[in-house]
């Protein structure tokens, strides 16, 4: 056999042009055009079924891809088996070897390659993951944080231009994952590989990753950095499955100049017209967004003496939940149903009890404006769903 | 047993008030009275036979006189004398039969295991069909199949398989029949069944993840079955070749339908010494022997192969 290649010191870039996979009659992926850049963190976020694993494996070389081409680091790879690619996988259930303890677990990849002194190297490796003392252990005897550490050292060991993680703390409890996740961010930035994550849990990409990938349904709904897929939901999708949006049914007054007019029910809205990513004229029909902890509540009996030009609608508080840092209120705007609100709790004002008429005001700035062709909730109850 | 007896290493319940409950006495002999109808069994159908045959060995006398105990160890040592070549043979044929069971179940059970898709429920009854037949009417078969002038015998004559084993010793002739070929044949034949199901079930707890992380981690495909998938079938591997070899060793049905006089195994001369000769002594000699070799092989086995989770 013809050895590999030594392995790059840094990170490659993965460029996937008109990928797809078909089983059958079901698609799992669309073509896709997807570039990471080297030494980016980039996630892969959707629900279960999105298509978000099949177009991980079939970087790796686990799936043929139906059409389309990999390429890592200008290198058109599609043809190449997974043990011919320089790029690593941390397994969802980490895939341990159970026959071999967890040094011979971290230097398998090494023997492969035909390397001799693997000793040094997987100490130097499991240090690095903090289980030094655990090199004699079986899989079975460790915990899952520790076998989810060994898994990512086998990978890293290899120094693959791009290493590969599908839902690696998916078995995890909460407090761990936390943990694992800034272990991991650390390590990335540390080792600077390219790191390709596929995960269900949002917070989980947010954290993580430099640029996100919302997939559903075989495609990509959105890409972008974390703050600014938040901050500006394409897809009322994007807007529902990455935290929560208010999404409210307009109908656009006028639709000239920097700012949009819309109205919805008896209320009047503004919506920067740049923060619109429907076509939007006048007579047609817009979903307004803004996401809860934008809006502030007032008491109805303080109405008169909000700010000007803030976006104001009345309501009724439905339901309020105290979780400490906030308190998270469901009101009922009449004619345009529930809305979700939460509010720092910094000068609780005790009038805002259930029954109470409020006032709702945001800033026009903080609106954006979706497609009102779309399902207005869609991914809305997806997370907890695949969590 | 007496219902008021406690297991061993049970705590006796006491009298301080934060002693942890002791469940009542009944549900504690629960245990014992699920294992009581197997004991029992094993008690008059294994133990007490064994026993008795145990006693036979040392015994001396004729069936006209009757037998009497009179601890002539000798026996042993003159049936092993006279019998040797035959238990040399059994161990042979035996493991021959082994490894062929070996090298045409594995990839059978390996196919079934990890590409057989939606037909492993068809490949796996058609392993298992021919327990439908009974043994004999099976080797029968075998004997109508390998018969003189027969098309197997026939065809392997014209492409000179015959040639090659009877270089090998393991056929004389041009014949098939009443040669090692035939016995160690109808051996394979009829514990192929005990190989393919423990290696089935050893490879199929394998998860494929496993494979595609070994080739995540450049393996080739013969690298991932050398280090992976072979080691971790081990444990069929070990209770395949037992589940084999075992009764191979001891069976005479194969040797007597299939073989001559030249390829008697121990298990014929145990089956003639009861049934034909009456020399009860010796056959239950012979018997000891057969299963004290047996378990001394077995036991180096499985410490050689050091699967502890097989017993």
């Amino acid at each position: 056999m013809t050895r590999t290649a030594p392995p790059h010191r840094s990170g490659g870039d993965v460029r996937l042009e008109g990928i797809s996979k078909t089983y059958g009659s079901f698609t799992a992926v669309h073509p896709l055009d997807l570039t990471v850049p080297a030494g980016s963190f980039f996630a892969l976020l959707g629900a279960s079924g999105c298509g978000k694993t099949t177009t991980l494996r079939m970087i790796a070389g686990l799936e043929d891809p139906t059409t389309g081409t990999v390429a890592l680091s200008g290198q058109d790879v599609t043809a190449l088996p997974p043990y011919k690619r320089q790029v690593n996988t941390v397994f969802q259930n980490y895939a341990l070897f159970p026959h071999l303890d967890i040094h011979e677990n971290v230097a398998f990849g090494l023997r492969r390659r035909g390397i001799k002194s693997v000793k040094k190297p997987v100490e130097e490796m499991l240090d690095l993951v903090q289980l030094g003392p655990m090199a004699r252990r079986r899989p079975q005897q460790l915990s899952g944080g520790q076998q989810q550490r060994v898994a990512v050292a086998r990978a890293l060991i290899n120094k693959p231009e791009v290493l590969l993680l599908d839902e690696p703390l998916g078995a995890l409890d909460l407090k761990l994952r936390r943990q694992m996740q800034l272990e991991l961010k650390r390590i990335q930035t540390e080792v600077g590989i390219t790191f390709v994550h596929v995960t269900h849990d949002q917070e989980e990409a947010m954290t993580m990753a430099d640029t996100v990938a919302v997939m559903n349904g075989g495609r990509v709904e959105q890409l972008g950095a974390p703050a600014d897929l938040y901050e500006n939901p394409a897809s009322t999708f994007v807007a529902n499955f990455l935290g929560t949006s208010n999404l409210i049914e307009a109908e656009v007054v006028t639709a000239d100049g920097e700012e949009l007019l819309l109205k919805a029910g008896d209320a009047a809205l503004r919506l920067p017209a740049r923060r619109c990513s429907a076509p939007a004229r006048p007579g047609g029909k817009v979903l307004a967004g803004v996401r809860p902890e934008k809006v502030t509540l007032a008491h109805a009996d303080d109405a008169g003496s909000l700010p000007g030009g803030r976006n104001l609608l009345p309501a009724r508080i439905k339901d309020a939940g105290f979780i400490g840092v906030s308190t998270q209120y469901v009101v009922t705007v009449p004619g345009l149903g529930e809305l979700a609100v939460y509010e720092q709790n910094i000068e609780r004002d005790g009038r805002l009890i259930p029954g109470a008429d409020v006032v709702l005001h945001w800033s026009p700035a903080h609106t954006f404006g979706l497609d009102a062709a779309q399902d207005i909730g869609a991914g809305a109850d997806l997370d907890e769903e695949a969590a | 047993m007496t219902a008021t007896e406690a297991p061993p290493g049970a705590p006796a319940p006491k009298a301080e008030p934060l002693a942890v409950r002791t469940p009542p006495a009944r549900k504690r002999l629960v245990p014992y009275w699920l294992l009581l109808p197997g004991l029992l069994w094993l008690l008059v159908f294994f133990a007490a036979p064994l026993v008795y045959q145990a006693s036979t060995s040392i015994q001396t006398g004729s069936l006209e006189e009757g037998f009497k105990v009179t601890w002539h160890l000798a026996t042993y040592w003159d049936a092993l004398g006279a019998y040797w070549p035959q238990f040399v043979r059994s161990v042979s044929y035996a493991a021959v039969a082994t490894v062929l069971c070996l090298l045409l179940g594995y990839p059978l059970a390996y196919l079934i295991a990890f590409k057989a898709g939606r037909w492993r429920n068809l490949v796996m009854i058609l392993v298992i069909a021919p327990f439908f037949t009974s043994f004999l009417i099976r080797t029968l078969a075998w004997k109508t199949i390998l018969a003189d002038g027969g098309p197997v015998v026939g065809a392997l004559n014209a492409l000179h398989v015959l040639d090659v084993t009877n270089w090998l010793g393991l056929t004389e002739g041009h014949r098939v029949l009443a040669t090692p070929l035939a016995v160690v044949c109808g051996l394979t034949y009829n514990f192929l069944p005990f190989m393919v199901l423990p290696l089935y079930t050893s490879l199929e707890r394998i998860d494929p993840r496993l494979h595609e992380a070994a080739g995540d981690l450049y393996a080739r495909p013969r690298t991932t079955f050398r280090r992976v998938t072979f080691p971790l079938s081990m444990p069929g591997v070990v209770a395949g070749t037992l589940l084999t070899f075992i009764p191979a060793a001891g069976d005479y049905i194969n040797a007597e339908l299939l073989g001559s006089t030249d390829q008697k195994m121990i298990g014929n001369v145990i089956q003639s010494q009861f049934l034909r000769v009456l020399d009860y002594p010796t056959a239950a000699a012979l018997s000891f022997i057969l299963m004290a070799a047996i378990l001394t092989m077995v036991t180096l086995y499985i410490r050689k192969s050091g699967t502890e989770d097989l017993v």
